[in-house]
């Protein structure tokens, strides 16, 4: 059964990460109900990260591969974080001179409907 | 991979994987390539929710608050965000069932993993009904890429890419899934040696779908 090539792991794990994956999503739903606010935020943000940490390490078996190859795939999504930066940035830039040259919305929102 | 327990781990390793002069990563080479592939489409996905998050903070008019949008009434109480919490939990359940499968895969136990896979593959299919159900639910409220009734009307571009993209990612793997389940049933790979590693790589592609969505849930949906 146990083989020296691939990725083999006791079947517990697998359990482990599953349920937690469900409490996890669990709580995210829950901060549905939250007001909004930084905690709120804070909530999401973290239920988020865990998950996704989850999945990479444990299920995608990120966890137990060389350095080299965690170094390659997950190094370059951090510069994704400068993107994020720059746009939120600009973004309420545009957001300024938009209000300053065309004033305020004057959009009247339906209410939506009851399903 | 013998040859790899001689080799120094941690820094001293990335330094001797990269610099000497043999194969970089220790891994098959269709694992090296699905990773890289899936590094392009995480480049992917997030230049769409950066595109999303910049329009909704530069539009003047107000977001429509996703819970009321996507809510449903359960036995007449409003529930917000119900397709969409179900359909979280369809998706992590496939997860599980393909974490098993890649298992069973490498214990070479055909049976198990066939039909472990079939069961991801229905399940996906079941999320992109669900999406089905939730894309005609808003068109017929008259919710289109370039207008809103609820709001800004980038709410609906966002939201139409977004999750069109990520479904056609779902349906794209839910066939895949299924032409390697059908070999690992007839037996293609047991005659070509394989060790069943096209299990794990499909795996890592459906994953990769659910991280995804735990993206999109946690920024489109809840934030």
């Amino acid at each position: 059964m146990a083989s020296a090539e691939g990725q083999q792991h006791p079947l517990k794990i697998y359990y482990v990460m599953w349920i937690a994956l469900f409490v996890l999503s669990g709580f995210s739903y829950a901060t549905d109900f939250m007001d909004d606010g930084a905690l709120r935020t804070f909530f999401i943000l973290t239920f988020m990260l865990l998950k996704a940490a989850g999945i990479v390490f444990i299920f995608m078996h990120m966890g137990w591969e060389r350095l080299a190859l965690k170094l390659a795939i997950l190094g370059p999504p951090v510069a994704i974080l400068v993107l994020i930066w720059l746009m939120s940035y600009e973004g309420f830039y545009v957001e300024d001179t938009r209000i300053e040259n065309y004033g305020p919305s004057t959009f009247v929102p339906e209410a939506v409907p009851h399903h | 991979m013998s040859e790899a327990v001689m080799e120094p781990g941690g820094t001293a390793g990335v330094v001797n994987d990269f610099a000497r002069d043999k194969q970089v990563f220790g891994v098959p080479w269709g694992k090296a390539m699905m990773w890289i592939f899936l590094l392009s489409d995480t480049f992917i996905f997030s230049c769409f929710l950066v595109s999303y998050m910049m329009v909704r903070i530069s539009t003047t008019d107000p977001w429509p608050n996703p819970s009321e949008v996507f809510g449903l009434t359960a036995f007449g109480y409003d529930v917000p965000l119900l397709l969409i919490a179900i359909m979280t939990f369809v998706l992590i359940t496939s997860s599980g069932t393909m974490a098993l499968a890649v298992n069973m895969g490498y214990r070479k136990n055909r049976k198990a993993t066939f039909w472990l896979m079939v069961a991801t593959a229905a399940l996906g299919a079941t999320f992109v009904s669900m999406q089905a159900f939730e894309w005609t639910k808003l068109i017929m409220e008259g919710v289109r890429p370039w207008q809103n009734p609820f709001g800004a009307a980038q709410f609906g571009s966002s939201f139409f890419m977004i999750t069109g993209f990520h479904g056609m990612h779902v349906t794209a793997g839910v066939i895949y899934l299924l032409i390697v389940a059908n070999r690992v049933r007839n037996g293609f790979y047991e005659r070509c040696g394989s060790n069943y590693e096209i299990v794990e790589i499909a795996g890592l592609y459906w994953h990769f779908v659910d991280l995804v969505w735990v993206f999109i849930f946690a920024f489109f949906y809840l934030w």
